[in-house]
């Protein structure tokens, strides 16, 4: 991945090499990845670590230092204008205006993008169907509830038809209901070819990508589907533990931590259980559970369990570089 | 004194607004005992911050009663407010001031001794790991470092009870596990009792009580385990190909209990693993739609959140 | 130390920490009262000169010729026509041939060695800016005369009202010199007032943001789990701006006297306490508009609002003797009503507490008492 080769430019989205510097600080750090024609690509990674940066560049509003990006084929930073007109952008605070109506708001979004009156007609149906909006079609937007103004503001910002759509934080603030409905509706714009990339901070959003990349500290730290990185980007294993007395437990793992006894690379409380990652579950299961019980605690069960993306995520930002 | 930390009875809070009455609370019961980490979970607009709100007395309450450390919420705001750290959801704390400034003050209205401060604030920054930034203002700090520096002001003056609105929110996974392993460190250290309000499902598993909150309703409580245990059978996950004629095949099969969606995936909730797996290959296979493997999957929190939802608006019948 | 003083002091460190650190703010705090300073000393004239005036003078003396003639040179006035009575004053300005009358009675060189002489002042009162350029000239060429200055106020178009006037309450004293500076004489008077308008309206202003802002930014919230009393946070608003606004005062009557050369004649001491008596009570109006306002617009229309009614009704610029009674109700609930009248008899009479202790007491009173208004209508909670 280091040159760029081996993307394919007919993907809907090419990034090569992709650097941005502020100053002295580096943003974005040789980043590349291309995303497929109907994919739902995941982009994730802590504040500050270049997620948006890199979102910004390819929707052409801000310049990369180095490297190129490209969207449906055109450059992000020459033809910007052009790539305007063939992709959808939902940003995080949904840009409907609450004193129009749903459908108002989906004619405004169609005329902006300079639908004829017949395809407007079409269009407006289409994603009052696709909202569930039927019935509200005249209902003030500040009136609607947290779910469908996010369905709606997907469907404003999809009124032209683009081939690729970017979401940033699409499903913040939204109950867990609505954010499932919302993902079956992305699924089903993938489904007709439309490639959408869509960054969360929710880990178990994350779970429901076909493919994600993980940016920290400006570089591509992680690149592939989500089953798959558990596999193969987790260092060590997770241990479950039931005991006794989860706080003293807690406190003499976290001691044998902080002086080096064990090679913890985390221990924490999960409400009556302490999940700890050891190196290798083989090795340091009876070390755990010999560490507790002279220390009369009572180890009720110790087992491994699969990683979370979360645990995946919060092993590769702790990765030596 | 009271044995609890928290209680809350029958505790109700409406809201005039220009449609009328608005009931942000309603009838909530909730009982936490000293050292306890308790969740109150549910999505935006459940109520969870007007209930925090009540009960610290930062909110009249409509009907019922509440207390913290056996004070009650309105009549003994002061006494709860010498005994209690709280974090308040947005715009904590005075921007314009110092990471020290900002510990100094809430030092100063805690009325901790020139001495305590001494002893106390340098060891809060370093819990917090704040202790390389106590010169630089409260605005410029992460959004995680302004959680954590919350965090510590709330617990200058040493209360028992710490309240925290949503700490995480809109904090990256990273800042998040931070914060919660340093939850965890007041809980197994200091036996400190935590009451936590978050919209994250799977911060619900942080907790050893919970209380899952929905239109200002408690929906369910118990422990993590408890509230997935409310579940009925077991959780069988599969990608079919054709989504819309897999979902609607599936709903209704005999021994399916509920179905939901996961992207593109499907999870439906069976009576029986080994009958059911094989019955519902076989319906998609008649149907002519391919999928991936079955496979049972472990229960999450946001699946029996999901779950208990439904099962509740169909009680009310919406 | 009780722990109500310990929270005090941490709250207003807080408030100087940040009242220090917000440049911009303080800029503007400093910067805009020079500039009303200023604007009002240069660029506005409110003064009308050579008002056609009729004389009237019954006395026929030295003293009354010397009263007339400094009138005249003061250039407020032309003394355009010599007549026998009042009654022939009002016909005349009835006809609109002159927009003033002076009536001096007889004996005046005798009473004013007495103390005791009074000069009636009849103003065309359709005509506001004569009235008040004209009330405000005379009353001080008056003074010199160490008599009182009646006034009149005539409606024109043939509607007569009674005559409205009291005696301004000018004290007397025989050794004042002749006051008056002909080229300067706008500011000279204006400032002692113009003072308590440019502070009250800063102290208002800024009081009544200070709270509701907190509550805008969600700050208020961490404050309000603390053991906070509101009594203590809202005299820990107070005292910073005290100061602050202490400070703004001494540099704009620096620059009246300094600059200006607008004499002060009066103590250095009781003025400063006088000061701070005003602007407390100014700084306790605003605290209780914070409390009272839901956003910082609300707030800041309210001082808006205190500022214009200062401007109108404070006895600044018109006279309050010549007001209606509601205006004049709503001008004794500013506290710069107190303090101009106290200001300018400090100013520019070298009289002690003797003459002002009302009005200082007044100002103790007002202070308390919104004070005590502002801390029981802050919101404990957040509903």
């Amino acid at each position: 991945m280091s040159n760029g080769t081996g993307l394919d430019p007919q993907q809907p989205i090419v990034v090569r090499n992709l650097t941005k510097k502020f100053g002295d600080f580096v943003a974005v750090d040789n980043v590349s990845f291309a995303v497929n024609a109907g994919e739902v690509f995941g982009w994730l990674g802590p504040n500050g670590a270049g997620k948006t940066t890199t979102i910004r560049m390819l929707l052409g509003l801000l310049h990369p230092t180095s490297g190129s990006t490209h969207v449906l084929g055109l450059n992000s930073a020459t033809q910007t204008k052009a790539m305007h007109a063939i992709v959808g952008y939902m940003s995080q605070q949904f840009t409907l205006y609450n004193d129009l109506t749903a459908a108002e708001n989906i004619r405004f979004y169609g005329m902006v993008y300079g639908l004829s009156n017949r395809d407007l007609r079409q269009r407006q149906a289409e994603i009052i169907q696709m909202a569930g909006l039927e019935g509200r079609e005249k209902a003030l937007t500040s009136t609607l509830s947290g779910g469908w103004k996010q369905r709606l503001a997907l469907g404003c910002a999809i009124v032209h038809r683009p081939k690729v759509v970017f979401l940033d934080e699409p499903t913040a603030g939204v109950d867990p209901i609505s954010r499932r409905d919302f993902w079956t509706l992305i699924y089903a714009m993938a489904k007709e070819g439309v490639t959408v990339l869509v960054t969360t901070h929710y880990m178990d959003e994350a779970e429901l990508c076909q493919r994600i990349g993980f940016i920290s500290q400006g570089r591509l730290v992680a690149l592939d589907r989500p089953g798959r990185l558990k596999q193969t980007q987790m260092r060590g294993d997770v241990l479950e533990l039931n005991v006794s007395n989860p706080d003293l437990a807690m406190r003499i793992l976290k001691a044998a931590q902080q002086s080096g006894q064990l090679p913890l690379d985390e221990v924490a409380l999960y409400g009556a259980q302490i999940h700890a990652v050891v190196p290798s579950a083989e090795a340091y299961k009876e070390v755990l559970r010999a560490l507790l019980s002279t220390a009369g605690i009572e180890v009720r069960s110790l087992e491994r369990i699969a990683p979370t993306l979360e645990d995946v995520f919060i092993s590769a930002v702790n990765a030596p570089a | 004194m009271n044995e609890l930390a928290i209680s809350a009875q029958g505790l109700t809070k409406q809201f005039k607004t220009r449609g009328g009455m608005v009931t942000a609370v309603e009838n909530l019961s909730l009982r936490v005992t000293p050292g306890e980490t308790y969740g109150l979970i549910g999505p935006d607009g459940a109520g969870k911050s007007t209930a925090t709100r009540v009960i610290l007395g930062l909110l009249t309450r409509t009907a019922g009663e509440s207390s913290i450390l056996g004070f009650d919420s309105m009549a003994d705001s002061y006494e709860i407010r010498e005994r209690v750290g709280y974090i308040a959801q947005q715009n904590v704390l005075p921007a314009d001031l110092t990471v020290m400034e900002n510990m100094r003050f809430f030092a100063g209205v805690q009325c901790v001794s020139a001495e305590a401060q001494k002893k106390r604030i340098p060891e809060l920054l370093a819990f917090a790991g704040l202790s390389n930034f106590t010169n630089r203002l409260a605005g410029r700090l992460s959004g995680g470092m302004k959680k954590k520096l919350a965090l510590a002001c709330s617990l200058i003056h040493e209360p028992q009870v710490v309240m925290l609105d949503e700490p995480t929110l809109g904090v990256d996974p990273v800042s998040r596990r931070e914060f919660w392993s340093l939850l965890g460190d007041l809980r197994a250290e200091k036996g400190l009792t935590i009451f936590v309000c978050t919209p994250y499902m799977d911060e619900a598993e942080r907790c050893t009580q919970i209380g899952l909150l929905y239109g200002g309703k408690l929906i369910a409580a118990g422990t993590p385990t408890q509230i997935k245990g409310l579940l009925p059978g077991h959780l069988l996950e599969f990608t079919p190909a054709q989504f819309a004629a897999a979902q609607q095949r599936i709903t209704g099969m005999e021994g399916v209990l509920e179905l939901q969606t996961y992207g593109e995936k499907l999870h439906v909730f069976v009576d029986d693993v080994g009958a059911r797996k094989a019955q519902i290959e076989m319906a998609l296979a008649a149907e002519g739609i391919a999928h991936d493997d079955l496979r049972e999957i472990e229960v999450r929190m946001e699946e029996a959140f999901i779950s208990l939802v439904q099962q509740q608006t169909e009680k009310v019948g919406v | 130390m009780p722990k109500s003083l310990r929270r005090l002091a941490a709250l207003i460190r807080k408030e100087v920490t940040q009242l220090l650190r917000d440049r911009r703010g303080l800029a503007y705090m400093l910067g805009l009262p020079l500039l009303q300073l200023f604007l009002y000393a240069y660029a506005v004239n409110t003064s009308v000169y050579h008002i056609p005036t009729a004389i009237v003078d019954q006395s026929r003396d030295r003293k009354s010729r010397e009263f007339v003639q400094a009138l005249v040179n003061s250039q407020y006035f032309n003394a355009t026509l010599q007549l026998e009575n009042g009654a022939e004053v009002m016909t005349a300005i009835d006809k609109g041939q002159v927009r003033a009358g002076v009536i001096i009675p007889p004996h005046f060189a005798a009473d004013t060695d007495r103390g005791s002489a009074t000069v009636l002042m009849m103003l065309d009162g359709s005509d506001s800016a004569s009235v008040s350029s004209g009330y405000s000239a005379a009353a001080l060429v008056a003074q010199s005369y160490a008599s009182h200055l009646a006034t009149e106020q005539v409606q024109r178009k043939g509607i007569r009202t009674s005559a409205l006037a009291g005696a301004s309450a000018l004290p007397i004293t025989t050794s004042t010199r002749v006051l008056y500076n002909p080229d300067m004489i706008d500011i000279w008077f204006l400032l002692p007032g113009l003072a308590g308008l440019i502070l009250q309206t800063l102290a208002v202003q800024q009081a009544a943001l200070i709270i509701v802002r907190e509550r805008e930014l969600g700050t208020i919230e961490q404050i309000l789990i603390t053991p906070t009393r509101p009594l203590e946070l809202v005299l820990s608003k107070m005292i910073p701006l005290l100061a602050l606004c202490l400070l703004t005062m001494g540099v704009v009557v620096g620059i009246g006297v300094f600059w200006f050369g607008v004499p002060f004649q009066g103590s250095f001491f009781l003025y400063f306490w006088l000061t701070l008596l005003f602007i407390a009570s100014s700084l306790g109006l605003g605290l209780l508009f914070s409390n009272r306002a839901r956003t910082q617009k609300q707030a800041q229309q309210q001082a808006l609002l205190t500022m214009m009614f200062g401007l109108l009704l404070g006895g600044m610029i018109y006279p309050r003797s010549a007001m209606p009674a509601i205006p004049r109700f709503i001008g004794d609930l500013l506290p710069m009503t107190y303090f101009v009248r106290a200001s300018r008899t400090i100013f520019t009479k070298g009289v002690g507490l003797r003459f002002v202790w009302t009005d200082m007491l007044a100002l103790a009173i007002y202070t308390v008492v919104v004070v005590l208004l502002a801390a029981r209508n802050f919101k404990k909670r957040l509903d």
